[in-house]
């Protein structure tokens, strides 16, 4: 079929536009010249690569403190803001689950908005509130504004879940006499902790790659990852290593996201042999 | 008796919904009423919030915002247009794709977001360099904006290979902003595709319908849906973008998102900030609020629909 064949090579050329600059930033991270980010002399000579950035970041070296700090920085937000939102969002998909009354309806417009709203307004409005009460912004305001835009995805997440969860089992626990604490750590949140490790994960992506939010709330001096770097001026000595740290972090990423389809392809495999054997 | 869930109780009810109601009340509720306060206050030259008056909304009038406005609402229409024209094409084919092959791609679609946003923009920001092979490419992608465009005030004209450099420019804006949202036009697409009967377009074919012609008025019509959420997937955040046109637009391509930034941080004008995010609130608001109501009519168009078919077999069964 013609058209298939058109459709195709749009596919291509747009999966190829997609992967050129994730491939430049894997081969920047071995540039042998940092100015002009050239694998080629002035001549014109072909230069090599090198190690150089990855042995810096290693070391530790003071040419790549302020980012290895940065990048810290973000890794202690992203996961404080993970542990906060998914305890506000699994508690606020519980709620919107159970019941359906004005509460909820006002609750859910409020989990739901800040969803559609562009990032940078809910940065400049929490500017105007950190403005407005006069608190100086810095670590906590960030972290308060990374739970606010996690709690959305996060209620979102684990409240798919809920829906195809069978209530007559929360049921079935109150009849067998379980109090609500022991059937919500038995049985409701056993049920939900892949929602809840899902949306966790999404939180967590999401906070460790903000820049919108965080520039209008970190003040001055304290900056993450995404922040330094964006403030990093055309080509900073330190851009190698910015691409090298994030090949590592991709790597990083490829191999726990491997790990995590081969353990969870595994299982249904096992489940249907075992089955077959049984038979 | 029927026993009593102890957790269907009012009191558990606010237990419950009380830390996430709270926190998007104090966090979001009130930081927004706090904007739309300032928008009414003047601002002092020290940085501060003055008294409350109209004078923020008369500056709006300044010929410098309304320009901005209608920039950053055409450069986002471009970015949705390109990247729906891009998308369209891309879903279609996963879609047609064998079950094994359609995650794989579908996976590799998204598989650019792990890689940090503003890495992958600064590295765009290299390739654009004035010397670099792209160039080239630059000035065909010039060409053909300006033949699909030049109907638009402000996007046609001639273009100038010397006087176009890539980096600092709109289209720069434009191409990076269409590679950051196209995944996201893309994926609402395939998910419709996905649930599209290609019969029908075989069907269509069979009829006489040519290829273009069945897909434009098949296919098209049969994934409006996933249609309508990418549009809104790509404009929203293309509104409020600010870190690419901050990047790599230069002074030449200064959008609201830019604006907003500026007056808040740099010129510490917060009620002129505040007034620009309400104005970008509206933009945003306003196709939102045209899909849910285009939703509306088309379910109720729908159920009358189903409703007259439900009655022309009944009256035809009882005869």
């Amino acid at each position: 079929m013609k058209r298939s064949y058109f459709s195709l090579a749009v596919l291509g050329a747009v999966l190829a536009f997609l992967y050129v600059p994730i491939l430049l930033v894997v081969a920047y991270g071995f540039v042998p010249n940092g100015i002009s980010m050239s694998f080629f002399g002035a001549d014109g000579s072909f230069l090599g690569f090198t190690g150089r950035w990855y042995a810096q970041l290693f070391a530790g070296h003071h040419a790549v403190r302020a980012l290895l700090e940065s990048f810290w920085l973000s890794l202690t937000i992203a996961g404080l803001a993970t542990l906060v939102s998914c305890i506000l969002g699994t508690t606020a998909a519980l709620a919107l689950h159970r019941w359906r009354d004005r509460l909820q309806a006002i609750h859910h417009a409020l989990v739901y908005t800040p969803l559609i709203m562009p990032d940078i307004l809910i940065g400049i409005s929490l500017l105007m509130l950190f403005v407005a009460c006069r608190v100086e912004c810095g670590f906590w305001t960030i972290l308060v504004a990374h739970v606010t835009f996690c709690v959305s995805y996060v209620t979102m997440t684990v409240l798919a879940r809920l829906e195809d969860f069978d209530d007559r089992i929360v049921e079935a626990a109150y009849d067998l006499g379980a109090g609500p604490w022991y059937t919500f750590f038995k049985v409701e949140l056993p049920m939900l902790l892949p929602g809840i490790v899902a949306g966790g994960l999404l939180a967590f992506t999401l906070s460790i790659d903000d820049v919108v939010i965080t520039s209008f709330v970190n003040g001055a001096g304290t900056n993450t990852f995404p922040t330094y770097v964006s403030s990093m001026t055309k080509h900073s000595r330190n851009l190698p290593s910015v691409f090298a740290l994030s090949t590592l972090m991709l790597l990083f990423t490829c191999v726990l996201v491997g790990v995590s389809k081969l353990v969870s392809g595994r299982r249904p495999k096992g489940v249907s042999n075992n089955t077959k054997k049984g038979k | 008796m029927m026993k009593m869930n102890p957790l269907r109780s009012r009191r558990a009810e606010w237990l419950v919904t009380l830390p996430s109601l709270l926190w998007l009340a104090l966090f979001f509720a009130v930081p927004s009423v706090i904007v739309l306060a300032f928008t009414f206050h003047g601002h002092t030259p020290n940085g501060g919030v003055g008294e409350w008056s109209l004078s923020t909304w008369r500056e709006l009038v300044d010929p410098d915002y309304p320009v901005i406005v209608w920039k950053t609402i055409r450069v986002s229409l471009e970015v949705t247009v390109w990247s729906i024209v891009l998308a369209l094409p891309c879903a279609y084919a996963i879609a047609r794709m064998g079950r094994r092959w359609r995650s794989v791609v579908a996976g590799a679609i998204m598989l650019p977001f792990w890689t940090s946003f503003v890495v992958r923009v600064f590295a765009w920001k290299t390739m654009l360099h004035p010397d670099g092979w792209l160039q080239a490419c630059y000035l065909a992608f010039l060409r053909l904006r300006a033949w699909a465009f030049g109907w638009l005030p402000g996007c046609g004209g001639q273009v100038d290979p010397a006087s176009s450099t890539i980096l600092d420019s709109e289209a720069a804006v434009v191409l990076v902003s269409v590679y950051t949202f196209l995944p996201f036009a893309i994926m609402p697409l395939y998910t419709a595709a996905e649930k599209f009967d290609f019969a029908l377009l075989e069907a269509a074919r069979d009829l006489g319908a040519k290829n273009f012609y069945a897909f434009r008025k098949i296919f098209i019509p049969g994934i409006r849906q996933g249609l309508i959420s990418a549009i809104l997937m790509v404009f929203i955040p293309a509104i409020g973008s600010y870190v690419i046109p901050q990047m790599l637009g230069g002074t030449n391509c200064v959008l609201i998102g830019n604006k907003i930034f500026m007056r808040a941080i740099q010129n510490r004008n917060i009620p002129h900030a505040s007034a620009l995010a309400t104005l970008m609130a509206v933009s945003v608001l306003i196709p939102i609020a045209c899909a849910m109501w285009w939703r509306r009519s088309q379910s109720a168009r729908d159920r009358k629909r189903l409703d007259a078919e439900t009655a022309r077999l009944m009256t035809g069964g009882a005869s």
